[in-house]
């Protein structure tokens, strides 16, 4: 694994979609973390993981272009994160969209491939058919005529996936897309996007804040918590020693009979969810 | 005047040989066009507090206007467009600038509290600017309505699309590198501009009727964004045509009947909705497990 104090990585492969080398992250003033090095190659399936608060958003917000690091660099598809990037989609935590909000499921995809083409003419044909398979490709070719603000939370993560999914990434960030589902929907959810991120070849970091559901899914984690950052393969983030080292407390990983995670003692002395 | 018929061409064309008439048309149609689109993204963008406001704060625009001697359209625009970019700076999220435009309404109303009480002889211009006059349009009013609607149109021509993906879905069209700053300010401007116009039409307490009712009617008939619009434009256009053509034989100011009109449709859309959903459920509970089941929340 790649820990919090590790020299810079050796020069990139061809296949490295993110890069991290000695990355410092600030929220306006406050340090949030540093010195974390890591790469994410193509195709892969990644989770970041962490307390609330522990700067997972912030990450996406840099691969985004929306803020820069305080210190060390940063590089997607080998350049400076710059946003508008085509060929990176994204899934926020917070929508504006709600119950309220009386709009046809495609008409919210469509924004995808034309909402950010000024003046008149666009393909309407060209649009209609990207959308109706991007609804097609996550299940929701049902839902395409359907009130945005009808939808389960279950199926609203789907549309958005349609969403991220139409302009034809090579990048997805899904910002905490399970957070409000129930154990079954997050299975199914999970279950979408590592079939997109195999039969796509779209690598795809995914935040959340328990890693059991993604678990037997997973490639890579990103664990931040505590100001540091551990990367590495599950089995190798996951254990007693790392996460020890990570929350500077002891911190015991148990297993059960299935293979799920608990992740014990870190709760009590820095308000982790991790569980 | 003259008495009703039923044959309503023959009705028009009476009221229609009256300048004043023609030009309430006129000016009327115009306004709720741009209405109608400009409510759409409204209602979409949550902005209706926005709009109340910023009628409000053109009553303080007209009243100086009139107070310097000057057409009243002109201290509207500048009153409101100030306004709406102070608010669009100030409150950066469209969801949030509650406070924002409080403040700046308080101070503006404030300007015209003291408008009004250096002007004496105020009363009937006040009257007219807060609840409208649309029977006493003049020609330049027409004029100036028109132009301000071809300018408003062909920024919308150019934004519709950016404008409705950064309303409906900010976070993700901030990601995709919309200007999202310059397009609210441009949206409120696009606003203040439309309520300008407007208030002659309907007046600064009114202007709801003409910038919310028939967008908020459109988004429950339908769910696509552009036959939206259309609908939001029609119930507009028939609001004024029906309110001016009804006080042509009823004696009572254009604005009240124009409200009433657009209010009953709203009513009309409101209990038919509800009526569709209830049976909508009632055939829902039997036989289709995988619709029936409980929605996650939220």
């Amino acid at each position: 694994m790649r820990g919090a104090s590790q020299p810079p990585l050796p020069p990139s492969a061809g296949s490295e979609v993110i890069r991290a080398d000695r990355l410092e992250v600030a929220y306006r003033d406050r340090l949030v973390w540093r010195d974390a090095s890591f790469r994410v190659n193509r195709g892969e399936f990644v989770a970041v993981i962490g307390p609330n608060g522990a700067g997972k958003t912030t990450l996406f917000r840099m691969l985004l272009g929306l803020q820069r690091p305080r210190g060390g660099t940063l590089t997607i598809f080998g350049a400076t994160p710059h946003r508008g990037n085509r060929k990176v989609g994204y899934v926020p935590q917070r929508h504006t969209i709600d119950n309220e909000t009386h709009i046809e499921c495609e008409s919210l995809v469509r924004m995808g491939v034309s909402g950010t083409h000024w003046g008149p003419g666009v393909g309407l044909a060209r649009e209609r058919k990207a959308a109706s398979g991007a609804l097609a490709a996550v299940g929701a070719t049902d839902l395409a005529h359907k009130s945005l603000g009808s939808l389960s939370g279950g199926e609203l993560q789907r549309i958005f996936l349609a969403e991220a999914l139409v302009g034809d990434p090579e990048l997805l960030l899904l910002d905490e897309p399970l957070s409000n589902l129930d154990l079954k929907r997050g299975r199914e959810l999970v279950a979408l996007v590592a079939g997109l991120v195999r039969s796509r070849n779209v690598t795809t970091l995914l935040v959340a804040h328990d890693i059991n559901p993604l678990i037997h899914h997973l490639d890579k984690v990103v664990y931040i918590a505590n100001g540091k950052v551990a990367t590495g393969a599950p089995g190798e983030v996951i254990t007693s020693e790392t996460l020890s080292a990570l929350y500077d407390v002891p911190v015991e990983v148990l297993r059960d009979s299935r293979g799920h995670l608990v992740i014990a003692g870190a709760e009590e002395s820095l308000g982790g969810e991790s569980g | 005047m003259t008495n009703f018929s039923w044959n309503l061409v023959t009705d028009l064309r009476i009221m229609w040989q009256y300048p004043f008439m023609v030009n309430a048309f006129e000016a009327g149609t115009i306004i709720a066009v741009v209405a109608g689109i400009i409510g759409y993204f409204v209602v979409l963008r949550r902005s209706a507090f926005a709009t109340h406001a910023l009628g409000h704060v053109g009553f303080s625009g007209a009243a100086g206007a009139v107070l310097f001697g000057v057409n009243p359209v002109y201290g509207l625009l500048l009153f409101t467009t100030s306004g709406a970019l102070g608010m669009g700076l100030l409150g950066k999220r469209a969801s949030t600038r509650d406070v924002e435009i409080g403040t700046v309404l308080a101070f503006m109303l404030g300007l015209g509290l003291l408008f009004l009480s250096l002007y004496n002889g105020y009363a009937t211009e006040a009257y007219s600017i807060l609840f409208g006059e649309i029977l006493g349009i003049s020609t330049f009013g027409v004029a100036f309505t028109f132009w301000a609607a071809i300018a408003i149109l062909l920024v919308l021509l150019v934004v519709y699309r950016p404008l409705l993906f950064a309303s409906l879905d900010e976070d993700v069209a901030e990601a995709r590198g919309l200007p999202m700053l310059a397009l609210g300010l441009v949206f409120m401007v696009l606003l203040a501009v439309a309520i300008s116009i407007a208030v002659q039409v309907i007046g600064v307490l009114l202007i709801f009727a003409l910038m919310v009712t028939p967008a908020a009617i459109a988004v429950r008939v339908t769910r696509r964004p552009l036959t939206a619009v259309l609908v939001s434009v029609s119930v507009a256009v028939f609001s004024i045509w029906a309110g001016l053509f009804v006080s042509w034989y009823e004696q009572y100011p254009p604005s009240f009947f124009i409200v009433s009109i657009a209010f009953v449709l709203y009513l009309a859309v409101r209990a038919s909705g509800a009526v569709s959903a209830r049976l909508l459920e009632r055939s829902n509970r039997t036989p289709r497990p995988e619709l029936a089941t409980v929605h996650e929340s939220n």
